[in-house]
């Protein structure tokens, strides 16, 4: 007895991305509660398989790496501009807000380009899904469970050919340095003492042939 | 126009999915013969140099005719993921092959949502070759 399914992935709408308020057509939205119990079951099951810390980040960002080619894909055609990402502040611009509303509902909170290397680009976010209901234990040092949304900025910018290394930070928020607009942007949740840096350093290909196309 | 019209979807290292379509006929096999297909093959992946040379020069997704050997043209089309899809044709117009292109492109997004999919491999799947064969059919005769 054969069960196949009514219709083939390949005739099954793509559908508009996230969650519009007032909208008819169907979003796929998915509750954070879900999300949270997936991730951490995959934090843990990494954890059991990998030897150092350094292996468990890794695993994780594998793990966000097809994501990140697969979003790229998706959101460059659910934009519907046959248009690709040549430039690399045009590709950062489109990982920080494409990539992010169609991931997390909003735009990244700002995109820094770092003074001391010219090939360092910070993303921050201050309220990454990923780590919100993960406490890293002591001896765990400096890992950030956002590893696995660092495997998925690195799977996009790889994907579109800007080959580069992302690793997540957690760094502690200044006093006054966030203002949320509108109430908390989770009700009922304390205000994140920490925020996610993404810091994304290019390879040196990448930063030479930006540079040629800029004559 | 009685030539075959040959598409390669190719990938970073290489080809993940090829099909020689001829328009006229009601089966999709191959009715040329080999040396000619040969050839199709060993023009359409010299014409890659071109597309690579060309990638980085322009932001636009279709990069219109590359290549011109004897009569036939190659057009190609590249994804957000730098997935290039190149046809081998004999001259039909722009608006045709871009239309080709855009429907290609939309199953081939679909493909790449499957989770046992692995971006940047060969693409065995049935269905969508014969999405792809059906598309050609309709847009390119």
């Amino acid at each position: 007895m054969s069960r196949s399914s009514s219709t083939n992935i390949l005739d099954r709408p793509l559908g508009r991305s996230g969650a519009r308020p007032n909208s008819s057509s169907e979003g796929t939205v998915v509750s954070l509660s879900a999300f949270a119990y997936i991730y951490s079951e995959l934090v843990q099951y990494h954890q059991g398989r990998a030897a150092s810390i350094s292996e468990l980040e890794r695993r994780l960002e594998s793990a966000g790496y097809g994501v990140g080619l697969k979003v790229l894909e998706m959101t460059a055609y659910r934009a519907k501009e046959t248009k690709r990402e040549t430039r690399l502040m045009s590709i950062l611009h489109f990982v920080s807000s494409s990539v992010w509303k169609s991931l997390f509902g909003k735009a990244a909170d700002s995109l820094e380009r770092s003074i001391d290397h010219t090939d360092e680009f910070m993303i921050i976010d201050y309220e990454p899904i990923a780590s919100m209901f993960v406490s890293v234990p002591a001896d765990l040092g400096q890992l950030s469970a956002d590893a696995y949304v660092s495997g998925i900025i690195a799977g996009v910018l790889d994907g579109a050919g800007f080959s580069a290394r992302v690793t997540a930070h957690s760094v502690k928020v200044e006093e006054g340095e966030y203002t949320k607009q509108g109430g908390n942007a989770m009700p009922g949740m304390p205000p994140r003492k920490d925020k996610a840096v993404f810091l994304v350093k290019f390879s040196p290909e990448v930063l030479s042939r930006d540079t040629a196309l800029e004559r | 126009m009685s030539t075959p019209v040959l598409f390669v979807i190719v990938g970073k290292n290489e080809p993940l999915f090829e099909a020689e379509i001829d328009t006229h006929s009601s089966i999709g096999a191959p009715g040329q013969n080999d040396l000619s297909t040969r050839q199709n093959y060993f023009v359409l992946h010299s014409a890659l140099d071109l597309v690579e040379k060309s990638a980085f020069t322009t932001n636009s997704m279709y990069l219109r005719v590359v290549d011109k050997v004897n009569h036939q043209q190659v057009s190609t089309f590249l994804t957000a993921a730098n997935v290039k899809f190149m046809l081998l044709h004999g001259g039909k117009g722009e608006e045709v092959v871009k239309n080709f292109f855009n429907e290609v492109y939309g199953y081939y997004v679909k493909l790449s949502m499957n989770p046992f999919y692995k971006y940047d491999t060969p693409i065995t799947s049935k269905a969508f070759e014969a999405r792809v064969r059906a598309a050609a059919r309709a847009y390119l005769s």
